[in-house]
């Protein structure tokens, strides 16, 4: 993706002239920015400055700089600071906080792409107001050879201008003229070049009518479209590929006994690598030693641990829970099962049924239609007059009023207000068309494990256990990091349970914790280990000495807004479903908590995907919500689809929209915000129609002047760029 | 009209400046953050002088 958006290195001559000290300043940044956080919920000045300070603060920590327009901070620190340590620190004071890797970072920090076009727009910008300045002297009554004079100087400016600024039109409408199709730079660089052409030939001519500003601010208003719209995309873009970086960048290898520290993309097959607790796989593998626990919540949306020994395959993205496993690599890179799946959805968004935007929808009808009229203009005015000069310069009068200024805004500055309001709500569009997309949503289909929950369990029973029992799981909970325990030691900690003092502690991966107490033996761990019988629910066991076990019993905690997100969906008239992976047991409860009738449980990846292609069968436009892999064919399927920050890379890349915050809850706001960013881009299309057809008849019929040609132009410009403004706030 | 001789090249500089202005703030990252920029007026830390 990187490789797409960099800019041809290109015409532009300042960018050009110093491509070794910006290749210098990129590679001074990598060194110096060493880590950066994504910050989802900073919003203003005090949020900068707390971020700022408490970065500062920290031991270590050289300088912190927030970039409230991307969210992020960048941080200079000495190599001992970590992330993970940072993001705890800001967890403190309040602030959600996720790693991205500095390494992707400086690939994408200086957007080259966006400053060429922000000096071709500069350059645009400075030679219209001066050759404006000279036409409105013509306006008002130069005359002769003073006339000429203004003409020849506009005309000097102009032709550099155009060719510089205009490059961006010229090569894409030559790009699909070879492919003979027509898009919106066509008639755009038609215009441009016949204003030019034919303004030349009138100045050299002495004629009266120069469009030379015309062609100007055609270039200057469109470049401004276009920056809009790239910057727009490029936060997107450059956000998505740094969380992209989330995924375990470094792994431990062990090498003759001794463990090495490499980046992921350097892990061969063979290489024995070691995973501790709470470490995600990086490769496919098997395990060549220890026992210990899997959470593979994320590849199968199972909330349930998984028993994992020795011999046991496992797969990249999975997360061990209790104790280390050496794992040997079969499968790295492009090669495991995770990077399979994430081509699965390449294939899948190749067979994606096409969306036509409203802009090209619009293109379509305009694109032909322009150039019949101001060739019929032409044909007309020869026949009728025999003079090619006066046709000529119809024909350019009808192409330049005709000329999509308001049309080339229409839609980037509406996407570009919605979009950042959704970023400052904590969503960021990635797929350019998603928003028009949302907007028609009528289904909404939501993942259990890792969408609407957490992924992380909380116990249920605290009211059921007996009061000694639970004392004692406080003090065995304590000291493992297990979710479950960690789920006991919390709500024990929060009821104001007392632990036990214990002796012994010993944690038996992929079992349980055991531990002393009072000379008898207390177990802590999963049913098969202690004699128990397995229920469906999620549950963990204790047992002293050989009392009968006592169960705790574990739900899925619920995401943030998770509530507030579904209620409002229902309330604004939605369908809105259930679809898992986990056992029915368990997303039955799911479904009656949030209050949702339509759900599936034990649903496969295909199921998935195949549920929701039977409902877009019945004309339903679904917004899939999931996190895992196996959502991935389910979120392409969908006709749009959100992801949130926590989610696996492939669930990420195949989602069009992802939320940075763990809250749910703009998901609605989101909708409606898109519904009225459909509303203004229509708004804006019959505002540029309406300029159109009252300033179309006076070019065809010959009365158009520059002056016409500007007022129409600019005030259709400005007043569709003004109804976008509506919707920022 | 000979004014013109010296008003027309003087607007140009002028412009000309403008734009060279432009392209060192271009070069300066002074893009790259209009929000944060926008808000730190409001924020009560400030500097005597830029950082290093």
């Amino acid at each position: 993706m990187t490789a797409a958006m960099r800019p041809n290195m290109s015409a532009c001559p300042a960018c050009s002239a110093a491509p070794a000290a910006e290749d210098l300043a990129s590679r001074a940044a990598q060194k110096d920015a060493r880590l950066a956080l994504s910050l989802p919920t900073i919003h203003c000045a005090a949020c900068i400055a707390a971020v700022e300070r408490r970065l500062a603060a920290e031991p270590g920590v050289i300088s912190a700089r927030v970039n409230l327009t991307l969210k992020r901070a960048t941080i200079e620190a000495s190599p001992e600071v970590t992330a993970e340590q940072l993001v705890q620190v800001l967890d403190t004071i309040g602030y959600e906080a996720y790693e991205l890797d500095a390494g992707t970072l400086s690939a994408t920090a200086t957007d080259r792409a966006g400053r060429e076009l922000l000096m071709r727009l500069a350059v645009a910008g400075f030679a219209s107001m001066n050759v404006m300045l000279l036409s409105v002297a013509v306006w008002a009554g130069a005359a002769d050879a003073t006339r000429d004079m203004f003409h020849w100087i506009s005309a000097a400016i102009t032709l550099p201008t155009v060719l510089f600024s205009g490059q961006p039109f010229y090569r894409s409408a030559w790009s699909v003229l070879k492919h003979g199709h027509l898009n919106m730079d066509v008639p755009i660089t038609l215009a441009i070049v016949l204003a030019v052409a034919t303004s030349l030939w009138e100045t050299s001519l002495s004629g009266e009518h120069a469009y030379f500003d015309a062609a100007l601010t055609l270039t200057f208003f469109l470049l401004a479209g276009r920056y809009l719209d790239h910057r727009t995309r490029a936060i997107a873009r450059s956000a998505a590929e740094e969380l992209a970086a989330l995924e375990v960048p470094r792994a431990f290898v062990l090498q003759d006994g001794v463990e090495r520290e490499v980046p992921t993309a350097e892990l061969k097959v063979g290489d024995i690598i070691l995973v501790r607790p709470g470490g995600r796989m990086p490769v496919d593998g098997e395990i060549i030693e220890g026992t210990s626990e899997l959470d593979r919540s994320l590849l199968t949306g199972e909330s349930l641990p998984v028993f994992a020994e020795v011999g046991q395959g496992v797969s990249a993205g999975e997360v061990n829970l209790t104790g280390p496993l050496h794992i040997r690599a079969l499968a790295v890179g492009e090669d495991t099962s995770l990077h399979r799946m994430a081509d699965l959805v390449a294939i899948a968004e190749s067979g994606r049924s096409k969306y036509t935007s409203l802009a090209d929808a619009a293109a379509k009808l305009y694109a032909p239609g322009v150039h019949i009229l101001s060739a019929l203009a032409f044909l007309g005015w020869l026949a009728y007059s025999g003079d090619m000069r006066v046709a000529l310069n119809i024909a350019a009068a009808v192409l330049i009023i005709t000329c999509p200024c308001a049309l080339g805004l229409a839609v980037p500055a509406v996407t570009t207000a919605a979009s950042g309001r959704l970023f400052r709500a904590g969503m960021l569009i990635k797929h350019s068309t998603a928003l028009e997309r949302m907007a028609q949503v009528d289904t909404v289909v939501f993942d259990k494990t890792g969408t609407l929950t957490e992924g992380t369990p909380e116990l249920t029973n605290l009211a059921d256990i007996p009061a000694d029992m639970l004392s004692l799981a406080a003090a065995m909970a304590a000291g493992s990091s297990h979710p479950l325990s960690r789920a006991i030691a919390l709500a024990c900690k929060q009821a104001g349970v007392v632990p036990e003092q214990l002796s012994e502690v010993t944690e038996v991966p992929g079992y349980g914790t055991k531990a002393l107490w009072q000379g008898q033996e207390l177990r802590l761990g999963r049913a098969s280990w202690l004699g128990a019988k397995t229920g469906s629910q999620t549950s963990a066991w204790l047992k002293l000495g050989d009392a009968a076990p006592v169960a705790f019993t574990f739900a899925d905690s619920l995401r943030t807004g998770a509530e507030q997100a579904v209620k409002a969906l229902q309330a604004s008239g939605k369908m809105v479903c259930l679809i898992s992976g986990d056992t029915t047991d368990a997303v039955e409860a799911m479904a009656a908590r949030l209050g949702i009738d339509n759900w599936m449980a034990e649903a496969l990846p295909g199921d998935k995907s195949a549920r929701i292609q039977t409902m877009a069968a019945e004309g339903c436009k679904v917004l899939m919500v999931g996190d895992g892999l196996n959502d991935t064919a389910a979120l392409t399927a969908a006709h749009v689809s959100i992801s949130p920050a926590s989610a696996l890379d492939a669930a990420r890349v195949a989602s069009d929209i992802v939320l940075l915050g763990g809250d749910l809850s703009p998901i609605p706001a989101a909708i409606e915000t898109s519904v009225s960013a459909v509303k203004r881009i229509k708004e804006n299309f019959r505002i540029a129609t309406l300029y159109n057809i009252i300033a179309v008849p006076l070019a065809v019929a010959g009365l158009a002047t520059p002056l016409i040609a500007a007022l129409a132009m600019s005030t259709s410009s400005i007043t569709v760029s003004l109804n976008a403004m509506r919707l920022r706030g | 009209m000979n004014i013109l001789t010296y008003l027309i090249p003087i607007s140009l500089v002028l412009g000309g400046f403008g734009l060279l202005f432009f392209v060192f703030t271009l070069r300066t990252n002074q893009y790259d953050d209009p929000e944060g920029d926008a808000q730190r007026i409001l924020s009560d830390e400030w500097d005597d002088k830029p950082k290093p």
